[in-house]
């Protein structure tokens, strides 16, 4: 790939290497070391080969970053989403309260024939004191009886989420669960997401992945109508983005059974495995249940993209690919044809204005990588990129997988053994047609990562620090920094215009056709607003008395 | 409907909180900490718990929330915490460079039973902490009362460490503000400062959580209380202490402490409880109330006669903090609204709930108080009988919506609206101000149901 092209930059004398030594010169030493491993100056190879970068490491206490917990995690990615669930948090208050309502999951809770949703509530144990010391199990009990008795109408299932202190304390959420699911005659289930576990969300998003596999997924046979079933993986409706894509499938004519998890149900995640083909988008948050549905169902999995026009065009064609039918791949270009000239003309109209702006983007485990097609359609080159909560295939392919060190925080996070299902295994394609497609340029099981598409002398961090945020825009000025709420305002306050990949700043859908379109005009408003320039006052600006009034 | 599922009759729940009306200690106590000039707050837990404090934080007042974490893996849940918090300690000075650490803790590390003294006691021995340079700390349980109370346990801790008595008293009077916006602490400032009155105030989040965009980000900036202020502390003439649940426990460990009298008002909302705190301070002070003041006294004083119509028997349901709660049920009763409904979910104990109770003893309808109490309560009072309005913070939208009831926005956490950090609604302005939302969400109801016929041009 070309080097990153910025004279500027060079101008200057401000190469990567310097800016990475620049960032770790005020480390101490243990820390800087570990750092440089998590700093890494791209350098895409002849056959696509990337340096290593370490990543899911644990945070170096007191450096202020953006990861948060396994609870979070856990609750948020694949529970949280889904409406006909009620979800309990066993801890105190807190950590209830602060995922209550805080991600933007959209739902159409009508579009549900019983109409469940029980998203907009926060159900919590409060647990006190007193559970600390004598435990917390017949309180977690009670309030499961509770939820189900009062909720009107009742629910169906039941998820319960344990807190930090909860796992210290020796509470068995899990005998809990059981002792109440048969006791009430509904799917009532737990997760051990306490906080503390491995090292970011994305623990919790293999804890969640793992307990939505043993207690939901399968558990529900009906076979729908549709001739191209298809589950999406690892998209969460944020603003309002699988409504788009939604849109977009039923004019294809492709039906979804199933999403992981935006504008979901519970009911979906039972009757997944019988759909043909797995959709992953955020690779990172749920990758384990593609891998398992394949080894138990065998349903197999592509990796695709809708966050960019020309990004769903691909994924699309790679839909009709799988399936092989000509009719679906006539309709399939149809809808790319209809769709396109609107994003085209909305590009064209926008460009002249985005064109040569630089990004960051400092993003969850998918997003920073996904975001870039987008920035590049509006002619934006990413100066640096990086993981909250990625892994190393994340960065750098799948194909490291096997050379990845399962480290002691790793090792806590269970791997479900996984056996294909004596009744209900089904290979969707013979291995003769699986590798005719994958030699026809489908390939199964596959993600390439971030940095191969990314230029050469980009920087790549992980987990990236307050103080390497602060450095990075001292430095290079960037014309929009993407990140989180945590950031939204510091970077604001360093005069540059930053963007929210988790919520959107509210605005949104971003995916699909339609979502491109509107992510072009946000892009537009943000990086071309005038307001940037209202920083300093007239006296400021010219602080010289050159003349005063002679008013008497 | 946003509660579909919220059903009208009341049941007893002994073990499931639905809807909260409260949150955890620790978000109190990083609140607090921020208002110390230079200081860093760090959260002794998992990383959770700073990643949710900070988002909060930050989506209340759209503005910068820094702070730090232990970031306890598995392994420091185990064995404590120790090593975790040492090494925090190190970076943060070495990186960020505050003048104070601030570490709260967690139910995390409080179940673990860390030792936070003897934690800092051994970043010193160690020279992790440099010379000048402080770290303090207050336990905060997430499993004991809620964010009131970290925040509470925080601004003591800044007694606890900091207050000194120089042997005699200086003309300096100490405002503890209670769990209020920056914009509520510099009108608490204002009003003593026009009256002549140098005081110190602690903690102080103005000008840290509402600071102004000039293009330079400043991790520390120009607001807070600072350090040579807090031991001053010791040695002024008194304290007043604004609301008895987020500032008692300061104030009478500073009385204990350094021998400073206090005074414990309820918070200055709404025109009687301006007049206590005004009246306070001029007794403390010793000073005349300037003509200015009772300006904008009469200024209220006029708004509430000129509007009482609109006021006089509206039922009103709250929640919020105890603090709070107190404070605007009376301001409510002082112009004829009638706060039929109050939930929090601070546990506030007997005597305050008892204080409330006596508020709303002359209403002229049942009225239903619940502490500790939820937010799902409150919304099946409503739907068995409803009120005129809401008064609350962001999360009463949804019943807000559902029961087509408008609503006032005041309180922890308002995700959806500004203004909370820049426009009191404490003091007579903040009254006027407080006074004018109610009046708009009222009257706006008002012109939305009027007909054809009936739609008022004057009002």
């Amino acid at each position: 790939m070309d080097a990153l092209e910025d004279i500027v930059l060079e101008a200057e004398g401000l190469t990567p290497e310097k800016v990475k030594l620049e960032m770790l010169a005020k480390y101490p030493t243990k820390v800087a070391r570990k750092r440089a491993r998590q700093i890494v100056i791209n350098k895409v190879g002849e056959t696509g080969d990337v340096p290593e970068i370490q990543a899911n490491v644990r945070t170096t206490p007191g450096l202020i970053g953006q990861r948060g917990c396994c609870y979070a995690g856990c609750k948020g990615v694949v529970l949280g989403p889904s409406r006909d669930i009620v979800n309990i948090t066993h801890g105190p208050i807190g950590c209830g309260f602060y995922s209550w309502l805080t991600r933007r999951n959209q739902t159409d809770a009508d579009a549900s024939p019983d109409g469940h949703n029980f998203m907009t509530y926060c159900f919590s144990t409060d647990m006190q004191e007193k559970e600390i010391i004598f435990g917390g199990e017949k309180k977690l009990k009670q309030a499961i009886q509770e939820a189900y008795d009062l909720l009107d109408p009742k629910p169906k299932a039941i998820g319960v989420f344990a807190t930090c202190p909860v796992g210290l304390i020796g509470d068995d959420v899990h005998s809990v669960c059981k002792e109440m699911k048969e006791k009430l005659g509904i799917n009532v289930f737990g997760f051990s997401c306490e906080g503390y576990k491995g090292v970011s969300q994305s623990a919790g998003h293999h804890i969640a992945n793992n307990g939505i596999f043993t207690h939901v997924v399968g558990t529900d046979d009906t076979i729908r109508e549709g001739k191209f079933k298809i589950n999406l993986l690892g998209e969460y409706n944020i603003g309002g983005d699988a409504f788009e894509l939604e849109r977009i499938f039923e004019k294809c004519g492709l039906t979804l059974i199933s999403t992981f998890s935006g504008n979901s149900t519970i009911s979906g995640f039972a009757n997944c495995h019988t759909a043909d083909l797995n959709l992953i988008m955020c690779h990172r948050s749920i990758n384990y249940v593609a891998d398992m549905l394949e080894k138990k169902y065998g349903l197999p999995w592509i990796k695709i993209n809708f966050i960019s026009a020309s990004a769903t065009a691909k994924s699309l064609r790679k839909i009709a690919a799988y399936f092989g039918d000509p009719e679906l791949t006539a309709r399939v270009e149809a809808v790319i044809a209809e769709e396109m000239p609107a994003v085209e003309k909305a590009r064209d109209e926008i460009y002249p204005r985005t064109q040569g702006k630089r990004v960051m983007l400092f993003v969850g485990g998918s997003r920073a990588h996904h975001y870039q097609d987008l920035f590049r359609e509006l002619g934006m080159t990413t100066l640096s990129a990086g993981y909250e909560f990625g892994h190393r295939d994340d960065y750098e392919g799948r194909n490291v997988l096997p050379s990845i060190q399962v480290d002691a925080d790793s090792r806590n996070i269970q791997e479900l053994e996984v056996h294909p299902d004596p009744e209900k295994y089904n290979p969707r394609k013979s291995p003769d047609e699986m590798e005719r497609l994958t030699r026809e340029g489908l390939p199964f099981n596959k993600y390439d990562g971030m940095m191969p598409e990314m230029p050469d002398d980009t920087m790549i961090i992980d987990d990236l620090s307050q103080y390497e945020t602060d450095k990075l825009i001292e430095l290079y000025k960037p014309d929009i920094f993407c990140a989180g709420i945590k950031e939204k305002y510091i970077v604001q306050k360093h005069g540059i215009p930053m963007k929210q990949l988790h919520s959107y700043d509210y605005g949104g859908p971003y995916a699909g056709f339609k979502g491109a379109v509107n992510f072009y005009k946000d892009i537009d408003r943000m990086v071309n607003s005038k307001i940037w320039s209202y920083m300093k006052a007239p006296w400021q600006k010219n602080p010289e008395l050159m003349a005063t009034y002679a008013w008497e | 409907m946003l509660l579909r599922h919220t059903p009208k009759e009341v049941t007893e729940r002994s073990a499931l909180t639905i809807n909260p009306a409260k949150t955890c200690q620790p978000v109190g106590a990083m609140y607090a900490a921020l208002g110390i000039h230079g200081c860093l707050p760090h959260s002794h837990g998992s990383q959770g718990c700073y990643a949710y404090h900070r988002s909060a934080l930050t989506r209340h007042f759209k503005e910068p929330v820094i702070a730090a974490t232990s970031a306890f893996t598995e392994g420091s849940s185990v064995f404590g915490g120790q090593a975790n918090l040492l090494q925090a300690i190190d970076n943060i000075f070495t990186v960020y460079n505050p003048d104070i650490i601030a570490v709260h803790t967690t139910c995390l590390s409080e179940t673990i039973g860390d030792d936070i003294p003897q934690i800092i006691s051994k970043a010193k021995a160690e020279g992790k902490v440099p010379d000048g340079k402080y770290v303090i700390h207050a336990n905060t349980p997430s499993y004991v009362g809620s964010h009131v109370t970290g925040f509470s346990t925080m601004t003591r801790a800044m007694v606890d460490y900091f207050a000194e008595s120089s042997g005699h008293k200086t003309k300096t009077l100490n405002l503890i503000p209670g769990y209020s916006e920056p914009s509520d602490m510099e009108e608490i400032r204002r009003i003593a400062s026009l009256m002549g009155i140098q005081t110190i105030m602690f903690p102080d989040t103005s000008r840290v959580l509402n600071g102004p965009l000039t293009g330079k980000y400043r991790m520390f900036p120009d607001g807070g209380v600072t350090i040579p202020e807090l031991r001053q502390a010791g040695s002024s003439m008194g304290t007043v202490a604004l609301g008895a649940l987020a500032s008692s426990a300061a104030a009478k460990a500073l009385d204990a402490k350094c021998k400073v009298p206090c005074e414990i008002l309820d918070l200055p909302m709404g025109l009687h409880g301006t007049d206590m705190y005004v009246d306070i301070l001029r007794r403390i002070a010793g000073v005349n109330v300037p003509d200015s003041l009772t300006l904008e006294r009469g200024q209220l004083v006029d708004v509430i006669s000129d509007m009482h119509q609109y006021f006089y028997g509206k039922k009103v349901a709250l929640a919020g903090d105890p603090d709070q709660l107190l404070a605007i049920a009376k301001f409510l009763v002082s112009i004829d609204m009638i706060p039929v409904y109050m939930v929090t979910g601070t546990p506030a104990g007997k005597k305050f709930e008892k204080a409330l109770r006596e508020v709303v003893k002359d209403a002229p309808c049942e009225v239903k108080i619940q502490m500790p109490g939820d937010m799902f309560l409150l919304h099946q009072w409503i739907k068995q009988s409803p009120v005129d309005l809401l008064i609350g913070n962001s999360y009463l939208k949804y019943i807000a919506k559902d029961e087509d009831i408008p609503l006032v926005r005041h309180g922890f956490p308002i995700f959806d609206r500004i203004g909370h950090s820049y426009f009191p609604t404490m003091g007579y302005k903040g009254g006027l101000r407080f006074l004018e939302k109610i009046l708009d969400a009222l009257l706006d109801r008002k012109d939305r149901d009027a007909t054809d016929i009936n739609m008022e041009l004057v009002m």
